[in-house]
């Protein structure tokens, strides 16, 4: 652990210290937005498009406004109004990008199954509910742009009028000539087309939104089951035209978000404007099927990768397209999503020569938005299923590929030919420990056996080298890429009279385990135990400017804050001690929260007795203001790249195509950690979605654009039975990004998992002449494959 | 229709609706909103609760079908000192839960099991758990509270 978190004496960080977080939530005290009691609150409910694409003739809510318990009903129309400008899109990745205008209800068109065109506010949920199936909308059902190359085409337009469902092309082209080059000169070349479905998040509490108006202040509080309460009050002011200073956002217990509720949705503009007309609180909880079309989708992407190799197999260029899924709107950071992936398709190789494009393409569909990675699991897919395909092209052995293309461990701070500087890696190292974990030799000698017998049930091996750049991030880089805000993150760290702590931050959780961690730094910077610091979060109202936790960014860029002003709090106070011990302040050393005189070990003062002198302010030095309190903003200088290799071992049954994930090796890479305990669960849970999305999940739609798989019994979020326990391993790189050198660890199961998996898969029938299977790699899709390659001449190998 | 339900040890009457679920009456009724429900499908489980000693979805079952029973939800399980069933501090000390959703019905539906299956095997823990959902823990540190919790009821015994 570094010197900077370790600091006197040997203190907790870096343990595996049990969460502060649990008692709430396991006592069934937790409160999430669904839960407030609100005397006086109407419900909302939404009226939906049951059509993909739709123009809206008329909207009648009369029958609904004389049911039982209605105040009001509205359609869009009626609405348009209330708002100052469209939903806000905050990544308009190029010049010329097109976002269709998108308000909470739409007004004559409607333009995915689940666009909202008119709501209902009644007494109770039920009454809500009853008459939002009383307004009769009028609708002339439009031809849909659903698949997303058949969209590319433009043969249907996903918006009436627009000349083309073309959103962006954006292009990293460092050196075309290059490229070109490689190409030609190659030995062995290899282009693969691989499709990155469709995702439901799934966070098991479904969105929320409350809003209170202050009768007299003309003040708004949001409770609002949110990632970004700061980004969105900001964002709600200016959409709903009220001064963001009279908005407080408040995200309470939030169940999980994993990108989900990285947004600033309809519903949340809705309440707030239904508040405001009706100057009564408004509330609306959303239900899980209601969530499969209301809340952002994730990927959504066919991909195109060129691999140059040498005949050696060291790649020398990496050409990517892709087409980009945008659904039917621009969300908070759609376009964006993509790029965040753009610079990372060479992977963890040391690669020469690159070329990515990315186009976006409106469908009639659900938007897409970030989605637990976003961007860089459809990388980390493309370029590991691609290097596989080259080790088999090659009969190369896929670790031995891998090993010859390392960017070496001495090679760091690396420059990559996209242009971005890797902070700190080891990946022979992560490769090295999870084969040994794994006992590779071992299952290829049982891949072999069984092979040579017969069997039916195959196993399969496959590798996942990933890295990813996290810690979101440096703001001139965003500056770069059209990001409008910037990637800094914030924190004050006061200690009270008593000596009790607390910090304030600008990270908002949705289960990562903020508060324990941070109470764990900052319990160590100032000798007091992690239960004697409080940490005050998600509330603009205690917490009033942050930017809010997604990106693997929270302990990177709002941790490392809170270590700097705890450091700077230090700092007043030896000067405060210095001044109380008549010392010179370069004289004091601190120890378990006691400053004590160098050479004079019994001359001390406690952090505790000095806050209490800072607070009567009865005797400081000449200038020093009074109370213990310091308060830091970080903005990194570079990003993180978490690294690390996963396998995963498979069981394919080739008589039903049924695939087992029997072992599942993860050897990570997040720098220092603060707690480990939580660094494995983010990793479990992280493995457990990536999974997910190669076995199990996709959002499937009918070629009218009907969303199929809009509950848990069609959308299969993986259960405890088709998982397996997890073997975890870690190296340990410190970033020099950061002070703590801590890389963040939130995304990188999922990165890194889908392709283990799916390579596994591949692995296990590759003899049988199966190159690639479509996710989700349903027991039908991997029967017909070995079927399908039984057919083909050169099958059957 | 008037309902008389015991819950986690009190027992009070009420009018309701005929429509009414026993999750709604459970949240609104009597106001304890540990039970969370998280679909509409009967597919998470979020909404665990024990009726009578047995686990059910309370999300398909009618609060007049309660009518009578004994309810035990997640606000009943601790001591009333505050302190953890052993199943809950099988929880914390595996570190069991991250966003806490899904828990309480994942608490409720493990009591429910563990005394069907006193001394589980790993499997059968998977398999008992199918119906209970949890997005963020990939089920791995549950599996490992569970099979803790098993020793330490066998423990108190």
């Amino acid at each position: 652990m570094s010197a900077a978190v370790m600091e006197g004496a040997a203190g907790v960080v870096g343990t595996r210290m049990r969460r502060r977080e649990d008692a709430a939530l396991l006592s069934g005290e937790a409160r999430f937005v669904h839960d407030l009691v609100v005397p006086g609150a109407l419900h909302m409910a939404v009226v939906r498009s049951p059509y993909a694409h739709a123009r809206i003739t008329s909207v009648d809510v009369s029958a609904a406004l004389g049911m039982p318990g209605v105040v009001a009903a509205f359609s869009g129309a009626d609405l348009a109004g209330e708002w100052a400008s469209a939903m806000p899109c905050v990544w308009p990745v190029t010049a010329d990008m097109q976002s269709p205008p998108h308000f909470p209800l739409a007004v004559a068109e409607a333009c995915y199954a689940g666009d909202a065109v008119a709501v209902v506010v009644a007494g109770t949920l039920a009454e809500a509910q009853d008459a939002a199936g009383a307004v009769a909308v009028g609708y002339e059902e439009l031809p849909a742009a659903v698949d997303l190359e058949d969209a590319a085409s433009d043969r249907f337009l996903a918006h009436g009028d627009a000349p083309t469902n073309r959103a962006y092309t954006w292009e990293l082209v460092p050196d075309p000539e290059a490229v070109r080059r490689a190409f030609e000169d190659a030995a062995v070349t290899l282009r693969a087309r691989y499709v990155q479905q469709r995702l439901i998040p799934s966070a098991m509490e479904p969105r929320g939104v409350c809003v209170v108006p202050h009768p007299f202040g003309g003040e708004y509080v949001v409770y609002s089951a949110t990632q970004i309460p700061h980004i969105l009050r900001t964002l709600l002011g200016m959409t709903a035209g009220i001064p963001e200073g009279r908005i407080r956002v408040v995200a309470p217990a939030v169940g999980g978000g994993f990108g989900s509720k990285l947004d600033v949705y309809a519903e949340e503009l809705l309440c707030l404007a239904l508040a405001r007309r009706l100057r009564r609180p408004v509330r609306w909880s959303e239900e899980r099927s209601e969530a499969a079309q209301a809340t952002i989708h994730g990927r959504g992407q066919v991909q195109e990768i060129e691999l140059a190799a040498d005949a050696d197999g060291r790649v020398r260029a990496v050409r990517v397209h892709l087409l980009a899924d945008m659904g039917a709107y621009m969300q908070l950071v759609t376009p964006g999503v993509p790029i965040l992936g753009a610079f990372l398709y060479h992977g963890v190789y040391d690669v020469a020569a690159y070329a990515f494009t990315c186009t976006g393409i409106f469908t009639n569909k659900t938007p897409t938005d970030a989605y637990r990675g976003a961007g860089r699991p459809e990388a980390t897919y493309a370029i590991e299923r691609a290097m596989d395909a080259l080790a088999r092209k090659l009969r190369v052995d896929p670790a031995e590929l891998r090993r010859r293309n390392f960017i070496g461990a001495d090679r760091f701070p690396y420059t990559s030919v996209a242009g971005l500087v890797f902070d700190s890696g080891n990946y022979e190292a992560a490769l090295g420990a999870a084969l040994e974990l794994v006992d590779y030799d071992a299952l290829r000698e049982e891949q072999s056996k069984r092979r040579t017998e017969g069997a039916t049930k195959l196993l399969g091996v496959g590798l996942s080298c990933y890295v990813e750049m996290c810690g979101l991030a440096p703001s001139r880089v965003l500056a770069s890429l059209n990001y409008m805000a910037g990637g800094w993150e914030t924190a004050t760290v006061r200690m009270l009279p008593t000596g009790k702590v607390q910090v304030v931050t600008g990270a908002s959780p949705q289960g990562q385990g903020h508060v324990t961690s941070w109470s764990m730094i900052v319990a160590d910077k100032l000798g007091v135990s992690p239960e004697d610091v409080d940490v005050l979060h998600s509330d603009t109202g205690v917490s009033p400017v942050g930017l809010d936790t997604y990106g693997s960014r929270s302990l990177s860029v709002g941790g490392t804050a809170i270590a700097l002003a705890a450091d700077r709090l230090v700092e007043k106070a030896r000067l405060l001690a210095a001044h109380r011990l008549e010392v010179a302040p370069e004289d004091l050393e601190l120890s378990g929260g006691e400053f004590s005189v160098r050479g004079s070990p019994s001359s001390t003062v406690g952090l505790g007795a000095l806050a209490f002198e800072a607070f009567s302010a009865h005797d400081l030095p000449e200038g020093m203001e009074p109370n213990l309190e310091a308060s830091a903003t970080f903005d990194p200088t570079n990003f993180t790249f978490p690294f690390g290799t996963h396998v995963a071992v498979v069981e394919v049954d080739t008589q039903t195509g049924r695939v087992d994930l029997v072992r599942y090796v993860a050897v990570d890479d997040c720098g220092n950690q603060i707690n480990p305990l939580i660094v494995d669960g983010q990793v479990h849970g992280g493995i457990a979605q990536g999974v997910g999305q190669a076995l199990y999940e996709g959002a499937v739609y009918d070629e009218r654009g009907n969303l199929m798989t809009a509950t848990f019994a069609d959308y299969l979020v993986p259960a405890a039975t088709e998982l397996p326990g997890f073997t975890l391993g870690r190296t340990v790189t410190p970033s020099p990004s950061n002070p703590l050198g801590v890389k963040g660890i939130g995304e990188a199961g999922t990165i890194a998992s889908t392709p283990a998996v799916v390579n596994a898969v591949v692995d296990a029938l590759a003899h049988l002449g199966v190159e690639d299977i479509e996710m989700p790699l349903t027991p039908e899709r991997v029967w017909r494959s070995i079927a399908a390659a039984a057919h083909e001449p050169g099958g059957d190998r | 229709m008037r309902v008389t339900v015991t819950v986690n040890g009190t027992t009070e009457s009420h009018e309701v609706e005929t429509r009414m679920l026993l999750v709604h009456y459970l949240r609104d009724v009597r106001g304890l909103t540990g039970t969370n429900i998280g679909c509409d499908t009967t597919s998470c489980g979020a909404c665990t609760v024990l009726l009578d000693g047995e686990s059910v979805k309370s999300c398909t079952v009618l609060a007049a079908q309660a009518d009578g029973a004994e309810i035990t939800t997640i606000e009943g399980m601790a001591a009333p000192d505050g302190t953890y069933h052993p199943i809950q501090a099988a929880f914390h000390e595996h570190h069991a839960l991250q966003c806490g959703f899904c828990t309480p019905g994942m608490v409720m539906a493990v009591a429910s099991f563990l005394k069907e299956h006193p001394h589980p095997s790993e499997h059968e823990v998977r398999e008992g758990l199918e119906g209970n959902l949890c997005r963020c823990t990939g089920y791995h540190n549950i599996v490992q509270a569970v099979l803790a919790a098993a020793g330490a009821e066998e423990l108190v015994r």
